[in-house]
């Protein structure tokens, strides 16, 4: 086969040796280097030294606020920049002064004036100015840019237009920096909710020199929110930031506020097993774990009820349901089905983070929006629909199919529910779990019956929950529409009064609900591993804490 | 010899070449696309995201702009990680992964060849079940169940190894490659074990044992000589692909450690429809599998003679 | 190194005659039969199978029965029923694991508690509310998971699926495999070249993307799914087997057979193939548990097995994650997955010995 003489052999056992070990030394010398850097620290270190270590589930996309897309990434960005207005300590319904020292706004909430504080510095050494806003504004909406997030600013005035390019002068659109410290928002509608608004990553603000100098106004893959260029101007900047592991920020000395920042720095962890979070928190490598494995939550609420945190959350688990589809198209079947579920076994056997069963589909702690107590638990009536509909007993019913993506929790509540169907409803239901970008397109097309859901709203008001469900509109997904539901809509986005407005809006959820295009499950709550020497963690809806107030106490010694 | 290994050395380029081009237009297939998520951005903006990366291009077009690059070294950007390069990726996570299958592998050899001699040389008697069993344990517990189990043990009762990340952590003794070298070299060394007995056995039946045997040739030099040598053909059939596994990563050990490597780069760039990650991490691997399943032929030849004819 | 043979008695020309008859097959079982560790190993392993196939029917649970109420409850705990009045219909009736019935009087003190609990378990009925608690004479024999389905019906079920891809795409594996690595090792030069890169090009290839592209094609389909695995697996049989294939060839006896002039298949099959036998039984072991494995994978793609119906590599994944809290969840699954392992490998090693053409003269 091959012709080596014995010599060679050796030669090349020695080569392929050398080449492995050589490789091998070099990679660990520039391993060891890495690990002087010291952050390497006992929870004990970590306190004294005021760095929190808390892990924020997977591995952020980008840490540019105008690309973020999810919760994670905003959990990060939250640290570093700041927008006009910032969450407070123990209220999301209230906002604190953020780059903005003070605003005002009209009568109807449509024209908005903030004033940006003078002390508001980029970490670059820059003072903040109002035209930063606008620059940030501009390329929110610059349509070859590419955000995900652009439709959130098609509030302001002109600037749906613009990002179409039926106006190409930004100086049209609704958002004017008077002067360097004051910025003028100029609505399409009255907004009352605008202050919570502002929060979302889609409308921080970012460095126009930062930007600009790597790329133009619309690159997207720019070098700068590596940690050497990165520009912030919240609490703290980026020091490192490695890959699938950890970002480090520490204490912005330029921040206005920096004499009331309590903590020096810290450390975001991308860890992505739940399990494996879980056994970094008890071996004292972390404050804060970002979930609690399923089977976990009952022996910590027993055991350790002072480490497991269970806070309320703004979001909904859902199937949503293809109207489309028979015997689906008949809103009594889809009432039934949501009659036959019990809500509360699922949530008290299977998930047991105290969830709430959800009774209608705007969870409760939205302001001022009471939450519909609409869809209850009551197989009788299921029954009885079902056999007005047409199909007695479940005859007859066709076999359809719940999709969903292939999670362990997913699966559990879609066998649950199966069975439920089939004991109260007598009828068939098969369970196809697919692969993550699969099930998405699978929903995206409408190619399902039954397609497990969620959704999280982005800020303090119904309308990030309802204005979904208008026909046609991208995350419907359904087929359902309603004229009279998109009449409520229209009519709230055009009501200044917030009573008035929420008003419609509930009459818009209970038309939505009497022929539900959804089975509803449960609403969220958000469990999480807490270590007691963290202070000022308080329990927000929305989860986004405002890191300036997060202090840590230096005694405790870490969980067992 | 030296004209053998370049000429295999040469082959890689039309079998990357295919590899490169079946997966480009799998992954293409594949429904799904980059940029979709939960909360659907419109089309327009999809529209635009598929412009800015030059998705919304004909097929053909795509694919010899990328061959075009690929020629160049460049892989492209990530869609997942939206300020690095595949480039850079790779070469980020590859040396983690590099340092744990290496140790993973030398494990898995020293165990695995050291089980299968002693189950050999004792065939059929407790010798021979009690390694045997013992290396099936490496099967009976795949990694996803080893890895929490060894996390657990000597990171949360010993407290000896980190149970999760890889930069720092310098108060435990055990460095974070050492937990999931262990977990992966368990599994290989159950493969080794296996093989080699099995080899070793064969060559212990052939004729010219028995004549050594007959001449009075020790027992210890038999087994040690003759036997493994020819023993160890099918381990080393088995170890060049093995071994590029290792060394590329493993997405389940990352998984379980919270490790930085580049396994689950291959995964998780598929699950996010990440086009140019998923064909360079193929590039990479398929590159890795020709060179050491070369290796593997190579050593092959050296340990059995006659086929050097 | 000299082979230093002498008497070159080429075995597989023994063999070669043997075919004649059945005499080669009832050789080697006469030979396995004096081996009771394989033996053993069969006899368990059938054991297992038959199972598998019978118990389930007999458990008394369906394996998509859910009791959620009854969550993951430990084997044999007591069992207690709760009876529910409720306005309107019949009374509903759940039950609650013994680790469990605490937690239904969560209003009471911790005293108070203990002792309704210890009350209900000697057998007391105690009213509460709407609620009625009693004993119930149910038993788990595994214990159940988290549904509150019954484990031993789910690991039995399992097993059926189990088994099944385990053997038919170990076989496709060992069918393609053996084939491609003896023909490339044996022909050799630009055909051995060409079909070695060949499997170097599978082996590179995503599976992940393979798997995904399969199930979009052709939807869930068992007989896929054999492909799937089985295309994966070949690779390092075909590997093995060539490598072995390249050593014997240049052995005098096959040297001696080409000169003789024998046509190259039946120099293949009658002499290079059972010379490898023992290499390709013993990889063909070690390719039912990673198949196993390897079939939990393709149900997290959604090609594999769907829910409620499980396999033991989806058992026993789910098992492990919750391996802290209900380790019987690992555990149960875990053993039978085991035990089959063993035995497999207790009887390939049989079967190796007693196929060995070689062995004969110990």
């Amino acid at each position: 086969m091959l012709g080596f003489s014995r010599n060679d052999m050796k030669k090349l056992i020695a080569l392929v040796a050398l080449l492995i070990i050589g490789g091998l030394v070099l990679f660990g010398v520039g391993h060891t280097n890495s690990t002087k850097e010291g952050y390497s620290l006992t929870l004990q270190e970590a306190n004294k030294n005021k760095i929190l270590l808390l892990t924020v589930g997977s591995e952020p996309r980008t840490l540019d606020p105008q690309q973020a897309q999810g919760v994670t990434e905003h959990h990060i960005i939250m640290a570093m920049i700041e927008g006009l207005v910032a969450p407070s300590i123990d209220d999301q319904s209230k906002a604190v002064p953020g780059m903005a020292d003070h605003w005002e706004h009209n009568d109807d909430y449509s024209v908005w004036t903030f004033h940006i504080g003078e002390n508001r510095k980029w970490s670059n050494g820059d003072p903040v100015t109002a035209e930063d806003f606008v620059f940030s504004y501009k390329r929110m909406l610059t349509a070859s840019f590419g955000a995900q997030y652009s439709e959130n600013l098609f509030i302001l005035k002109g600037a749906e237009d613009y990002y179409r390019g039926k106006i190409t002068d930004f100086e049209q659109v609704g958002v004017k920096a008077l002067d360097d410290h004051t910025l003028r928002i100029e609505l399409v509608g009255p907004t009352p909710y605008l202050l919570s608004l502002v929060q979302h990553d889609s409308w921080l603000p970012v460095n126009p020199k930062a930007v600009l100098s790597f790329g133009k106004i619309d690159t997207r893959d720019s070098k700068w929110t590596s940690a050497e260029n990165f520009v912030a101007n919240g609490p703290f900047k980026m020091k490192s930031w490695r890959p699938n592991d950890v970002i480090e920020v520490v204490r912005n000395p330029l921040y206005w506020d920096a004499g009331n920042v309590k903590l020096n720095g810290i450390n975001f962890y991308s860890i992505e097993n739940s399990n494996t979070g879980e056994r970094a928190f008890q071996a004292g490598q972390l404050h804060k774990t970002d979930q609690v494995p399923l089977d976990k939550v009952p022996y910590y609420r027993r055991r350790h009820p002072d480490l497991i945190r269970i806070d309320p959350y703004e979001g909904v688990y859902f199937y949503r349901i293809n109207v489309a589809r028979k015997p689906l198209d008949n809103p009594k079947v889809r009432l039934a089905l949501n009659l036959a579920v019990d809500r509360d076994a699922i949530v008290k056997n299977i998930l047991r983070e105290d969830q709430r069963p959800a009774t209608g589909y705007t969870p409760p702690g939205m302001g001022d929006y009471q939450p519909l107590n609409k869809i209850a638990y009551d197989p009788e009536r299921a029954r009885q629909l079902l056999a007005e509909a047409g199909y007695p007993h479940g005859k007859g019913f066709p076999k359809f199919t719940i999709h969903f993506n292939t999670v362990e929790s997913h699966r559990a509540i879609a066998e649950a529910i199966q069975q439920m169907w089939k004991e109260e409803l007598n009828i068939d239901v098969s369970l196809e779990n697919q692969e993550w970008k699969v099930y998405l397109d699978t929903q995206n097309s409408k190619n399902y019956d039954l397609s497990r859901s969620g959704w999280i709203g982005d800020f303090m008001d119904p309308v990030t929950f309802l204005s979904m469900w208008t026909t046609g509109n991208g995350n419907n997904n359904t087929n359902w529409g309603n004229p009279k539901f998109d009449a409520f809509i229209e009519q709230a986005a055009r009501t200044g009064d917030p009573q008035a407005r929420l008003d419609i809006l509930h009459r818009a959820e209970d038309l939505f609900l009497s022929e539900p295009p959804v089975v509803l499950v449960y609403w969220y709550t958000n469990a999480y591993l807490l270590e007691p020497s963290v202070q000022n963690w308080n329990p927000l809806v929305l989860g986004n804490h405002n890191y300036k107030y997060i202090d840590l106490k230096a005694e405790r010694e870490p969980a067992k | 010899m030296i004209k053998v290994i370049v000429g295999r050395l040469l082959q890689l380029i039309p079998v990357l070449g295919i590899i490169l081009t079946l997966t480009f237009f799998m992954s293409k297939v594949v429904p799904g696309g980059p940029f979709s998520a939960e909360r659907q951005a419109t089309p327009e903006v999809i529209a635009k995201l598929n412009a800015y990366y030059g998705l919304d291009r004909p097929l053909w077009e795509q694919y010899l702009t990328y061959l075009g690059n690929v020629v160049r070294f460049n892989f492209g950007p990530s869609y997942t990680y939206q300020s690095e390069s595949v480039n850079e990726v790779i070469a980020r996570a590859f040396p983690i992964s590099l340092q744990i299958g290496t140790l993973a592998f030398c494990i898995a050899l020293i165990i695995g060849v050291t089980a299968g001699v002693v189950a050999a040389a004792n065939k059929n008697k407790l010798w021979d079940y009690f390694p045997m069993s013992l290396s099936m344990l490496g099967i009976c517990l795949p990694t996803f169940v080893l890895g929490p189990i060894l996390a657990l043990v000597f990171g949360l009762v010993l407290k000896l190894a980190p149970v999760s990340g890889w930069y720092g952590l310098n108060y435990v003794p055990f460095h974070p490659m050492i937990m999931p070298a262990v977990t992966l070299g368990l599994f290989y060394a159950a493969y080794i074990a296996r093989l080699t007995r099995g080899g070793m056995l064969d060559i212990l039946s052939q004729d010219f044992i028995r004549t050594a045997r007959a001449k009075g040739v020790p027992d210890h030099e038999i087994l040690l000589k003759h036997a493994l040598r020819g023993g160890l053909l099918p381990v080393v059939a088995f170890l060049g692909p093995a071994f590029a596994g290792l060394i590329s990563g493993s997405f389940v050990v990352e998984k379980v450690f919270n490790v930085p490597g580049l396994g689950q780069e291959f995964i998780k760039s598929v699950f996010n429809r990440d086009y140019p990650l998923i064909l360079g991490t193929v590039a990479f691997f398929g590159t890795l599998i020709v060179l050491f399943n070369l290796v593997s032929d190579i050593v092959q030849a050296l340990l059995d003679p006659k086929s050097r004819k | 190194m000299a082979t230093g043979t002498a008497s070159i008695e080429p075995a597989p020309i023994r063999a070669d005659e043997l075919v004649q008859g059945t005499s080669l097959w009832k050789d080697a079982w006469f030979r396995l039969r004096k081996n009771h560790v394989a033996l053993f190993g069969l006899y368990t392993f059938c054991t297992i199978a038959l199972l598998c196939l019978v118990v389930p029917f007999f458990t008394g649970y369906t394996y998509e029965q859910t009791e959620i109420s009854l969550k993951a409850s430990a084997p044999m705990e007591p069992i207690f029923l709760r009876t529910e009045a409720r306005k309107a219909g019949e009374p509903k009736k759940s039950f609650i694991a013994l680790s469990n019935l605490e937690d239904e009087f969560l209003e009471k003190s911790q005293s108070d508690r203990k002792a309704i609990v210890a009350k209900i378990a000697e057998g007391e009925v105690y009213q509460e509310g709407r609620n009625t608690y009693q004993r119930s004479s149910q038993r788990h024999v595994f214990g159940t998971d988290p549904l509150g389905r019954d484990l031993l019906t789910r690991v039995l079920v399992g097993g059926r699926i189990s088994l099944a891809v385990g053997f038919a795409a170990t076989l496709v594996s060992v069918c393609i495999g053996v084939l491609w690595g003896a023909t490339a090792g044996f022909a050799g030069g630009k055909i051995d070249t060409v079909m070695m890169r060949f499997a170097d090009i599978l082996y590179a290839l995503p599976f992940t993307v393979i798997v995904i592209l399969l199930m979009v094609m052709f939807g869930r389909n068992f007989i896929l799914l054999f492909v799937a695995i089985g295309a994966v697996e070949w690779l390092n049989m075909a590997r093995i087997v060539r490598g072995q294939i390249i050593s014997l060839k240049n052995q005098e006896f096959i040297e001696a057979a080409i000169s003789l002039g024998l046509p190259s298949h039946r120099i293949l099959f009658r002499h290079l193939i059972p010379n490898v036998i023992g290499s390709i039984i013993i990889y063909a072991t070690l390719t039912v548990p990673n198949v196993m494995l390897l079939e939990a994978v393709l149900s997290f793609l959604g090609l594999g097995v769907q829910p409620p119906l499980s396999s033991w590599g989806v058992l026993i994944d789910e098992g492990s994650r919750t391996m802290e809290t209900s380790i019987w969840l690992l555990v149960c699954p875990a053993i039978f997955f085991s035990l089959t392992l063993f035995c497999l490998n207790f009887l390939g090693d049989g079967l190796r010995d007693a196929l060995d053409p070689k062995a004969s003269k110990d």
